[in-house]
């Protein structure tokens, strides 16, 4: 389990995974197909494929296809290995892949870490892939002891016979000599060990101590460090540099240009940031120079309001509908860009030497850090020894990658490895963000409270094609000049814009309600600050738009918040059935005088979330005090791990509920730490219930979906508290 | 040359006196377990404890614990002998990224080394200076007091 440190590896060890063992990672045309990457394992060791190695000793390690961010994945997927292989999950060393085709999510068919996917994609797979080994462990012990097989059961790692315990590491030596069986048949729900009940996670006592190893406590001989100065307003270029102070300051070795703006090297972070200071630089701004908040909110009025947009999903005739309302609602709801702000700030090591290189990285794509190391360094990925550490917090951001260019930049100009290291500033102020929106929503309802027209407007930056173009220059094969991607980029830009309706713009707003006539719209507004995922994507935003409109909509109806949300919602059962048991709480539950109840449900990730919000008003300041949430996921495989989900989204939420917002003031983001970023801390959280549905259905997402419901579900109670509904986040009361 | 006591041990180093105790523990003494998260005293995942008191690290310089006492997270517990917080931690399954927990728990043990049995209020007051991103802060203050209140019966 331990992510054994660097030192204690070896630095020449070819090793390609963060915490021992011995992945070596082959070559990847970008996405495209490999040769099977060789997991080799001890000397000794069965390995009988990408996923497990067991020693001799008995000693059982499972390479992760996917990355730890605190979501939970390693114990997840390891449940997964144990429960079939029959090993307890505790007894399990987790290893993290190197980059590799088997190490594709199944769900996504890439080698990546998002969207709520893991547990989806890798069920079923995983449990084969543990199933099978013991299979194959019991046929081996069967030759060894020649007994029937039929006479084998299996327990902690252990072939048992007639009573007698053996343990797995016995029979390594026949089982490598054996076919490994396939499609062996998998346990009954009835009989799970370990999926659906709870134990402590994996990675806690190393997390508690000290002891993980996230990128940027990785640790290589010769390391350097170094500071990057960067365009105040992102996408700016260094028009000119004055080195001299920064060169006179001690520890520094190296002040190199690269693509970012200016590095500073030494053999200490702080002698790196004390010089960083000091150099003397002028930028060439961008276009984003002439954007500042207001401007730009501007910008997206006169588009809602002028443009009618691409229409994507439609349904039913609009204007029937509306005919048959009784009432109408119009409203136009705002969301602002967002730092993804996880605690550790971006960080890569990259040591490029001659015609190999190596790139320690904590990334939610380590194919990515791959890809980025081999066209920079103009190195073969196979040549690239990728290495995946623990993650300080990803939530999307770090699926961008830039900071590897940099530090691949550096070791080039240098020699050596580099550790780059983002100030807390620096990752606030030249990251990638969620994209602001501002969405319409125009609503009829009729007299039984059914809503007869629903349509929606959403104007804002798309966050596809921007991936797309920073993927490019890692997909193409090397052979392709910068120039001609920087070309295809512009291309692919430019052609998405207008005639495709990216998903994540606009996901959710359609979905949940079974609205007859209904419509989504989108216009792009892209002013150049860079987009990312941000959890839960799109569905931050559009659930905040829906779910408050649908308050207005009960409340204009008359009708129970609850209640009208299951009479437009007869076709969705799942949703509905949280909503339903929500509301049975809500209605149980007894909020202290001066409380209010607010209530909301969303569909991501293809989980089910309803939310109620217990809030109090003070003088103008938002309370939440506590928050019951309903989630029906399918199976919980660890019930305890999806209930650390659902609260910290409902905190990561929150934080965007009440708090959040990037401004622009001349194209530089005015946030720059955690005093004008601020973070939800212990005295400003609520208690949080957790209920999960039981099922039997297949896994669904867990990190994402807890976090859509909760802004509309505190700006509803605001709205019984004080009679304002607040139609902008975040929350501020006039 | 400065010289405190780090874990127990007596040290060293010729890092400029400026620089945050923070950055001489991790790049001159390479103990890695306190991490660096705003450099402003803003979130506390830098916490060590300075003479028994939880200490912003990333903005302490090394010139002001010259002869003094300074723990980190690898001074209070490890895997086989943790601290009581670290073992409820693990029992409560606390964490998630993990990366702001060396320093929750710095805090939440020099809290209770002052105060063995913090009310809730109390804990949320000792605690507000810590941010997790991952939002693990029920836990936090429940494992917190759970440990108090384990504290107390031991001692009843």
């Amino acid at each position: 389990m331990n992510a054994v440190s660097y030192s204690r590896r070896g630095f020449l060890q070819t090793a390609g995974v963060a915490g021992g063992g011995l992945v070596v990672g082959v070559s990847l045309a970008g996405c495209g197909g490999s040769s099977v990457p060789v997991f080799i394992g001890e000397p000794g060791s069965l390995v009988p494929n990408a996923f497990l190695e067991i020693t001799p000793e008995n000693l059982i390690r499972f390479v992760c296809p996917r990355d730890e961010m605190g979501q939970g994945v390693t114990t997840g997927l390891t449940t997964l290995i144990a429960e079939e292989l029959d090993v307890q999950p505790n007894q399990i060393d987790i290893l993290f892949a190197a980059p590799g085709r088997e190490y594709a999510n199944p769900a996504m068919g890439i080698q990546g870490t998002g969207g709520s996917t893991s547990m989806t994609g890798h069920f079923t797979q995983l449990r084969q892939v543990g199933a099978d080994v013991r299979q194959l462990l019991r046929s081996a012990a069967a030759q060894d002891l020649s007994v029937p097989v039929s006479e084998i059961s299996t327990e902690d790692a252990h072939v048992i016979v007639r009573g007698e315990r053996h343990p797995y590491g016995n029979f390594v030596e026949t089982a490598k000599a054996l076919p490994v069986p396939e499609e062996t048949p998998l346990k009954a729900a009835k009989d799970f060990k370990y999926i659906g009940k709870d134990f402590p996670r994996l990675d806690g006592i190393d997390k508690a101590t000290g002891g993980t190893e996230f990128g940027v406590d990785v640790e290589v001989p010769g390391m350097l460090r170094a500071v990057v100065r960067r365009s105040p307003v992102i996408g700016g270029t260094l028009k000119s540099v004055n080195k001299d102070a920064a060169a006179a300051m001690p520890g520094v070795s190296h002040i190199v240009e690269i693509d970012a703006g200016v590095a500073v090297v030494a053999e200490k972070y702080w002698q790196a940031k004390k010089a960083a200071e000091k150099l003397d630089i002028e930028w060439s701004l961008p276009e984003l120079a002439n954007v500042s908040t207001a401007s730009l909110k501007a910008d997206y009025q006169t588009a809602m309001d002028e443009q009618e947009g691409d229409s994507t999903a439609e349904q039913g005739d609009l204007p029937a509908g509306f005919e048959t309302a009784k009432s109408v609602v119009e409203n136009d709801y705002w969301t602002p860009f967002l730092a993804h702000a996880p605690m550790e700030p971006m960080n890569a090591v990259v040591h490029v030497d001659g015609d190999s290189a190596d790139v320690w990285c904590g990334t939610q794509g380590i194919v990515m850090a791959r890809g980025i190391v081999s066209r920079v360094a103009n190195l073969d990925a196979a040549n690239v020894r990728a290495h995946s550490t623990y993650l300080g917090g990803g939530f999307g951001r770090r699926a961008t990658l830039t900071h590897v260019a940099e530090a691949t930049q550096i070791s080039l100009a240098t020699g050596a490895p580099i550790l780059v290291l983002w100030s807390r500033e620096d990752d606030m102020k030249s990251g990638v963000y969620r994209p602001a929106s501002l969405v319409r929503i125009k609503a009829g309802v009729n007299s039984e409270g059914q809503v007869t027209a629903w349509d929606t407007k959403r104007v804002g930056g798309n966050i596809t094609p921007e991936l797309v173009k920073s993927a490019l220059p890692i997909m193409l094969p090397k052979a392709i000049p910068d120039g001609v991607i920087n070309w295809a980029s512009n291309v692919v830009e430019g052609a998405m814009d207008g005639w495709i309706i990216d998903s994540l713009s606009v996901e959710g707003l359609f979905e949940d309600y079974d609205f007859p006539n209904r419509a989504v719209h989108h216009v792009t507004k892209d002013h150049g600050l860079p987009l990312a995922f941000w959890r839960s994507v799109g569905h931050s935003f559009t659930a905040f738009a829906k779910e408050s409109m649908i308050d207005e909509l009960a409340e204009q109806s008359g009708i129970d918040a609850v209640e009208f949300r299951l009479r437009n919602m007869r076709n969705n059962e799942r949703l509905a059935n949280v909503v339903k048991v929500a509301g049975e709480h809500m209605h149980t539950m007894q909020p202290a005088a001066g409380h209010h109840l607010g209530f909301a449900a969303h569909h991501s990730y293809s989980t089910d979330v309803a939310e109620v919000a217990e809030v109090s008003v003070d003088n103008g300041t938002i309370r939440v005090h506590k928050v019951l949430c309903v989630v029906d996921c399918g199976i919980a495989v660890n019930p305890d791990v999806v209930k650390a989900q659902m609260e910290g989204s409902i905190m990561f939420g929150l934080t965007a509920a009440l708090y959040g917002t990037i401004d622009l003031n001349n194209g530089e983001v005015s946030q720059s730490n955690f005093h004008d970023y601020p973070i939800l801390r212990m005295n400003e959280a609520p208690a949080v219930e957790v209920v999960i549905i039981d099922s039997d259905a297949h896994p669904t997402g867990v990190g994402e979906p807890g976090l859509p419901p909760i802004a509309p579900a505190v700006a509803n109670a605001v709205y019984a508290a004080t009679g304002q509904r607040l139609r902008s986040l975040p929350l501020k009361l006039a | 040359m400065i010289e405190f006591r780090l874990n127990g041990v007596s040290v060293q180093t010729d890092d400029t006196p400026d620089t945050p105790l923070l950055w001489t523990v991790r790049d001159s003494f390479k103990l890695k377990g306190s991490k660096y998260g705003c450099g402003a005293g803003l979130c506390g995942a830098c916490t060590m404890h300075l003479d028994g008191q939880a200490v912003r690290t990333c903005v302490l310089p090394v010139s002001a614990v010259a002869g003094k006492d300074v723990t980190t997270i690898e001074g209070l517990g490890t895997p086989e002998a943790p601290h009581p917080l670290q073992a409820a931690w693990e029992a409560s399954s606390v964490p998630q990224c993990g990366y702001c927990q060396p320093g929750q728990i710095m805090s939440a043990a020099a809290l209770l080394a002052s105060n063995e049995d913090p009310s809730p209020q109390e804990v949320e007051v000792a605690m507000a200076g810590n941010i997790c991103r991952c939002g693990c802060y029920p836990r936090i203050k429940q494992a917190i007091l759970d440990i108090a209140k384990a504290g107390q019966e031991a001692s009843a």
